[in-house]
């Protein structure tokens, strides 16, 4: 025990003292959070103050059109094409739009825009949509022959209440958000798997092919030396996690006070990213903050670390077994990685099914299968447990994810055991198999 | 003296073959042993079983008076295998520190045994040096600090002398002769016959698994002599040939002779005192142990067996 927390103890500040690390920790973060706060920043600046001029001869939109925030719209009388056109080159206007006396949009005319610049696709969108709205309504009043309030009654429209059958009311948001935590942490947990395991892989192949894995063996059991790899690995992530997960929110928070008004409309900008379509379409923002207060926020990140320790725990004595199976060349690990790979794929397969229907039995299949239970329960778990999750499957899952993780250790120890000191050929996967079964 | 090491009958089987198959001898205490034998011989099995990183398949190891613990042995023993290496990319000095730790040396006690044998081995200038910019023989000599820095009381030297140069040799030689003085009982596994003649006081050749050859450098010599002899005269004699001997060689006045069956050396120098000739010189011609293991290897299926063991 005292020697697999000596080799855990090299293992984690081996790597943590380098370099890569520091820069792929605390750089990766910054980097990804500069783009979205240029992205941002440039797509709130270029949005503002955008001028438009409308010489309406037709009276296409009855002196009204929405005109707020970023793109003012304002109706103008006696400009001819020309003057209009001197106005925006002077930049006094952005841009105008002439509506020649006659104009019939039934007889195929249409409405042009000029800009001195070309329009940006946000606001040429915006534009759009005002100006249809505005001659829509238009049309409607006039051909219905009702006023106003009378048309606003009638487009309303109804909402639809979804609620289970306890009585519980759902709203659409809460699936959205549950949604997009679902696919986000599967999707990580996916992430995780592959970059510890071969960074556990690499290392046990740096130990054999430096030629050192005897010299240690002499001292320590092969099962110590693997163990205390991995653990120390482990807590490589772990650590690289949490800082990750602390700048992320430091950075959010940072970023909430640069951009209040991005904060208003971007809740949480790369989660919910559906929830907040949804929510935009429907227009209540108190929805998605109900919605979020919905999700079991402990549960998830309690089960996420579990299942992140449980399936880097599975995985990573796999990846160990083929890297002690390796020899120099970096190319027989891809053949014999395949068999490991497989399962981790089918489980994200199994996770954009398990997203969508939560409950369906490929999902619970997948959510309770040691292999793919890591990925597939962490997409289902922000559904709600026990809703969507009985408390039995999710203790199942955990045993069997426990027991699976005991399982392969035990059978990767035997095979690391005899691989690790097995130098000069190729190994194929029915000579490890027989490794794993052979005594001592 | 008291046997550090035996072994009792000890058996590994592999799949296809028997690495070691039988293989029995003790090891005295502060002796320095030779464990010799061709490529795939089972050398590296039978010292994998010692280490404790293998467990016999039958047979029994005996270390220091009782049954072999690997566990809470280990410490005890130092192990330079042959195929041997470190972390490129650590600290030397970390490096035998940790490995040293790993043997069960607390960190203070690992420090200080590191320290006092990089004084030693004139390497203190190197302790933050990486592996990767050390060349083949400074990292043997690294190899070989790290192995013996717990002075254990057995160590096993695989090939310890390859890539290093003759002043860095004699080091180390220097060093196992002190560490043999100091109680430690040193197995050394070579083919380079003449550094075995040189060093080694008990030797055990395996070949095909099985020991064939035990004994002190000097019995197995005894054991292998041919009654050769080696003759200096004054100058030629007129009668040369006698039956009690045939001429095997002959350098100007120097004759290399095998006595025949029933004669003894006497009846040589009394053929050439009766002539009245000087003798300069005589000498017993004994095998080298080259030739000895030549002799006994040569035409078993060994070399096959070393391919075999491969595949």
């Amino acid at each position: 025990m005292n020697k697999i927390w000596i080799i855990a103890q090299r293992e984690f500040l081996s790597r943590v003292q380098k370099k890569t690390f520091l820069l792929t920790t605390i750089l990766l973060p910054v980097v990804i959070f500069g783009l979205y706060g240029l992205i941002i920043y440039f797509a709130v600046k270029t949005a503002d103050n955008y001028k438009v001029a409308i010489a309406d001869n037709a009276s296409l939109f009855g002196g009204k059109i929405e005109s707020k925030d970023d793109i003012k719209f304002e109706f103008v009388k006696d400009e001819t094409i020309n003057s209009l056109k001197e106005k925006v080159a002077k930049k006094e206007l952005d841009g105008y739009v002439y509506v020649p006396k006659g104009f019939d949009a039934t007889k195929g005319d249409t409405i042009s825009f000029v800009s001195g610049k070309t329009v940006g696709l946000m606001n040429r969108q915006e534009i759009q949509k005002r100006i249809d709205n505005a001659m829509q309504e238009r049309k409607l009043l006039t051909s219905l022959n009702i006023n106003k309030k009378e048309l606003d009654s009638l487009q309303h429209s109804n909402e639809i209440k979804f609620a289970t059958v306890e009585g519980k009311e759902e709203n659409d948001t809460k699936v959205g958000i549950s949604y997009g935590v679902g696919y986000v942490s599967g999707f990580l947990i996916y992430i995780i798997l592959f970059i510890y395991g071969t960074m556990v892989m690499r290392g046990v192949m740096e130990e054999k092919t430096n030629r050192i894995a005897e010299v240690i063996i002499s001292s320590v059991k092969p099962f110590q030396l693997m163990m205390g790899k991995i653990t120390g690995i482990g807590a490589v992530g772990l650590v690289q996690f949490l800082i990750w997960i602390t700048l992320t929110i430091s950075l959010r928070v940072g970023m909430v006070l640069l951009f209040p008004s991005v904060a208003e409309s971007n809740p949480s900008i790369s989660a919910a990213t559906h929830a907040i379509n949804e929510a935009k379409n429907s227009g209540a923002m108190n929805s998605i903050l109900g919605g979020l207060s919905d999700v079991n926020f402990p549960v998830i990140v309690g089960c996420f670390v579990f299942y992140f320790l449980g399936g880097y725990l599975l995985y990573s004595s796999l990846f160990a077994a083929v890297g002690s199976a390796v020899n120099e060349d970096p190319q027989d690990a891809q053949s014999l990685l395949l068999p490991i790979t497989m399962p981790i794929i089918f489980g994200i397969v199994i996770m954009t099914k398990a997203v969508n229907d939560p409950t369906c039995g490929l999902a619970v299949f997948g959510s309770l299968f040691p292999l793919t239970s890591p990925i597939v329960m962490m997409a289902r778990i922000p559904f709600g447990v026990p809703n969507t999750v009985p408390y039995w499957q999710l203790g199942l899952s955990m045993a069997l994810l426990i027991g699976g993780f005991l399982c392969t250790t035990w059978v990767s120890a035997k095979i690391y055991r005899v691989g690790i000191l097995m130098y000069g050929k190729k190994t194929t996967w029915k000579e490890m198999w027989k490794w794993a079964w052979r005594k001592n | 003296m008291a046997s550090i090491l035996q072994l009792h009958n000890l058996k590994k089987h592999y799949a296809s073959q028997k690495a070691v198959d039988d293989i029995s001898f003790d090891i005295e205490q502060g002796s320095i042993f030779g464990l010799l034998g061709p490529n795939g011989a089972g050398k590296t099995t039978l010292l994998r079983m010692i280490t404790g990183i293998f467990y016999p398949d039958s047979g029994s190891i005996t270390f220091d008076g009782r049954a072999f613990d690997p566990e809470n042995d280990i410490i005890k023993i130092g192990y330079m295998p042959e195929e041997r290496g470190l972390y490129k990319k650590m600290k030397i000095g970390e490096q035998a520190v940790y490995l040293a730790q790993l043997k069960g040396l607390s960190k203070t006690e690992a420090l200080q045994k590191v320290r006092f044998w990089f004084k030693r081995l004139e390497m203190e200038t190197w302790w933050h040096k990486k592996v990767e910019d050390l060349s083949k023989g400074m990292s043997q000599k690294l190899q070989f600090l790290i192995t013996v820095l717990h002075e254990p009381k057995l160590i096993i030297l695989d090939e310890p002398f390859s890539g290093l140069d003759p002043v860095n040799a004699n080091l180390i030689k220097d060093e196992i002769y002190g560490l043999a003085q100091r109680g430690s009982t040193i197995i050394f596994s070579t083919h380079r016959m003449e550094q075995v003649e040189e060093i080694c006081d008990h030797i055990v050749l395996v070949n095909l698994g099985k020991k064939i050859l035990d004994g002190t450098v000097a019995d197995v010599k005894q054991q292998f002599k041919e009654n050769k002899f080696s003759i200096k005269l004054a100058g030629i004699p007129a009668i040369v040939e006698d039956k009690a001997y045939e001429i095997i060689d002959q350098r100007a006045n120097e004759f290399i002779m095998k006595i025949n069956e029933g004669y003894k050396s006497n009846d040589v120098l009394q053929h050439f005192i009766g002539q009245d000739i000087t003798i300069e010189s005589f000498n017993e011609i004994l095998p080298t142990l080259n030739d000895i293991f030549i002799h006994l290897v040569e035409g078993t299926k060994s070399v096959t067996r070393a391919f075999e063991k491969q595949s």
